[in-house]
């Protein structure tokens, strides 16, 4: 088998790779947890062309339900169609649509799922998928039948830690925690979204965003993509690197609350 | 070796599940774990499901393979071990009668536990040379051999270096992991607004054959009422920071159906203060009034004082209860209360933490403690 080695445009150290391969080859959910911006959901497309598979997302709100991801039975459509005489409505089977999960046990290749944020879904979402997750199977009680995964898709799970995750579910993931990039690894994810920015220029930005980031009491911590922002407003903005630290320019791509700005003023 | 890890992993307070171990055995069967380094990062994402827990584990791994010498590849080492694995699974070896892979690796676990010293060339122990089906032939003296050169940065090292001790949960917080752990506390019922719900009604009108049935719902609400008394001033000083965080993080929760937060000094007396500084306060006796069994009470302060503040004083020289009294009263009218400590539990060998831990249940103030406090308080209803 085939293993993860990152990508031209996705930056992930030996950790994360190792804990990725692990995660292929014993076929358990991936738990991804890590600051914002630390490229959580980009991992799961990653993945997939490193492996050469597709990917489906699974975006969770706080409305989801686990049973959405495996399959839906469509009741309006057939009493729809029991009413205006359309097709054969004895065929519950043409009112069962898979989800995102669903289909990836289906299907004839071994798939990438992204279940993304899985925290912001009720309390008992992950509960819901425990049993499904750990056998890869599922029954559709309408049909009584019971879907087996052809192959074990990879699951990529990621979560900003909004609610805790019950010990049974994180039991039968395995997990990594994305580390906030340091200096050297920005600079390698910095050239590939923006290549040949001035070195000078580089380390002004980067002292002036560790720094900001070191400052207690702030709401919200500029994160990478923030970062890349304002390297490219910047450059288009042709400021040079003593500026960059003298004066502090474009104070708000980095900060996006009032009172982060305060602080980072009062404390500069 | 591996179950020294997991000796050490215990010691450490992490708890692997049996589920886990098998699955990181597994796991060095499929050979994701051919060095050192992969052997760390391998037992990490499956034992461990926290980053909380990532310093702890980096101190468990460096207790178990520090100065362990690595002269084998791992890779050897465990397609060797799979060999015979395999061998005796097929009954092509006659002297050791292993019916399964499984079998084979209990005894190994086994003999690894009862192995205290080294042993060459024999056919039991695990050591070198010799017959028995574990270890190494030759090079190896104890154990199954972990080796892993590469890089010269060895796991060991980067285990040593402790970078993930910023993250324990036992001893950082903040307000987010205060609200965190705040929102356990949820007890829903719905008693809200009545609303229509469309789905709902859909749902039901199509089961029902197509005859409208409607269906309305009252809007969820959280039924839990938060107390929050907080001992301010004095010895607590030193924890304000930490305190306020507390306060904030359960002001801006709002998820609870009433939030009320109160100061003391020490302990609780005949008045409770809304704002130490423009000292408005309130009669304890009217706040204990208003409390019903439904609130939560969470009670915060280092606990220590003069033992005369807790068992005789009435606050400032005036009649009345005693701090202890005014504590039992209030757990008796709210029976799910807790009282987080600041100070780390190796403090509380002290006559009024001591006093106070037996009224009310005592939690260190870390997110760990904070957490099993909030269990506490919803089981406790």
């Amino acid at each position: 088998m085939s293993s993860f080695q990152g990508s031209a445009r996705y930056i992930a150290d030996d950790g994360l790779l190792a804990d990725v391969n692990a995660a292929v080859v014993l076929g358990r959910p991936l738990l991804v947890k890590g600051e914002p911006g630390t490229g959580k959901t980009v991992l799961a497309a990653a993945v997939a062309e490193s492996l050469g598979m597709s990917a489906a997302t699974w975006s969770i709100k706080s409305t989801t339900k686990a049973v959405e991801g495996l399959y839906t039975y469509d009741v309006v459509q057939r009493l729809n169609d029991a009413r205006f005489g359309e097709g054969d409505v004895r065929d519950i089977r043409r009112y069962i649509r898979y989800g995102v999960l669903g289909k990836a046990f289906v299907a004839p290749e071994r798939t990438v799922v992204l279940i993304d944020e899985i925290d912001k879904a009720d309390l008992e979402f992950p509960n819901d998928l425990l049993r499904e997750l750990d056998e890869m199977a599922f029954h559709i009680p309408e049909l009584d039948e019971t879907v087996r995964a052809v192959h074990r898709p990879v699951v990529i799970i990621t979560s900003n830690a909004e609610k805790e995750l019950p010990d049974a579910f994180l039991r039968r993931c395995v997990f990594h925690y994305i580390a906030f990039p340091d200096r050297e690894r920005m600079k390698k994810i910095v050239d590939v979204h923006l290549p040949g920015l001035p070195e000078k220029l580089l380390e002004a930005a980067f002292s002036r965003f560790y720094g900001l980031r070191r400052l207690e009491g702030l709401r919200k911590r500029p994160s990478t993509s923030e970062l890349l922002d304002w390297l490219t407003v910047l450059v288009r903005a042709g400021i040079p690197p003593e500026d960059v630290m003298a004066k502090f320019p474009f104070p708000g791509v980095l900060l996006k609350q009032e009172a982060d700005l305060d602080v980072a003023k009062i404390r500069r | 070796m591996l179950l020294n890890l997991l000796f050490n992993l215990r010691n450490q307070g992490l708890k692997v599940g049996s589920g886990e171990w098998l699955a990181f055995l597994r796991g060095l069967e499929l050979g994701l774990a051919e060095s050192l380094d992969q052997l760390y990062y391998l037992a990490r994402t499956v034992l461990v499901h926290t980053e909380a827990h990532y310093d702890a584990f980096d101190v468990a791994f460096k207790a178990t393979f520090d100065g362990v010498e690595l002269p084998a590849p791992l890779k050897d080492e465990l397609s060797t071990w799979l060999a015979n694995a395999r061998q005796l699974e097929e009954g092509r070896v006659g002297h050791h009668d292993f019916d399964s892979l499984e079998a084979m690796r209990k005894e190994l676990e086994k003999r690894l536990a009862e192995q205290k010293e080294r042993h060459d060339g024999g056919n039991h122990w695990v050591g070198t040379g010799g017959t028995s089906p574990f270890g190494n032939s030759g090079k190896a003296d104890q154990g199954i051999r972990i080796g892993g050169e590469g890089g010269g940065r060895t796991a060991v090292a980067v285990a040593g270096e402790r970078r993930w001790a910023g993250y324990r949960t036992d001893v950082q917080l903040d307000v987010r992991d205060f609200k965190v752990a705040l929102s356990m506390l949820r007890r829903f019922g719905r008693e809200g607004a009545e609303h229509l719900d469309i789905e709902g009604t859909i749902d039901k009108t199509a089961k029902n054959a197509g005859e409208i049935e409607l269906d309305i719902k009252r809007e969820r609400i959280n039924r839990v009422r938060l107390v929050l008394l907080m001992d301010t001033g004095g010895s607590m000083e030193p924890n304000a920071a930490l305190v306020s965080r507390l306060f904030t993080a359960a002001k801006q929760l709002k998820t609870f159906k009433t939030f009320e937060a109160w100061h003391f000094h020490n302990c609780p007396y005949q008045w409770l203060y809304s704002d130490y500084r423009t000292f408005q306060r309130k009669p304890t006796a009217q706040v204990l009034d208003d409390l019903t069994a439904q609130h939560r009470v969470v009670w915060v302060g280092d606990a220590s004082m003069a033992p005369w503040e807790l068992f005789q004083g009435a606050g400032w020289g005036e009649p009345g209860p005693t701090g202890l009294q005014w504590l039992q009263r209030f757990s008796q009218r709210c029976p799910s209360s807790i009282w987080l400590n600041p100070d780390p539990e190796r403090y509380w060998d002290h006559p009024t933490v001591r006093a106070i831990g037996a009224t009310v249940p005592m939690f260190p103030l870390t997110v760990d403690g904070l957490r099993r406090g909030m269990q506490r308080l919803r089981v406790a209803s």
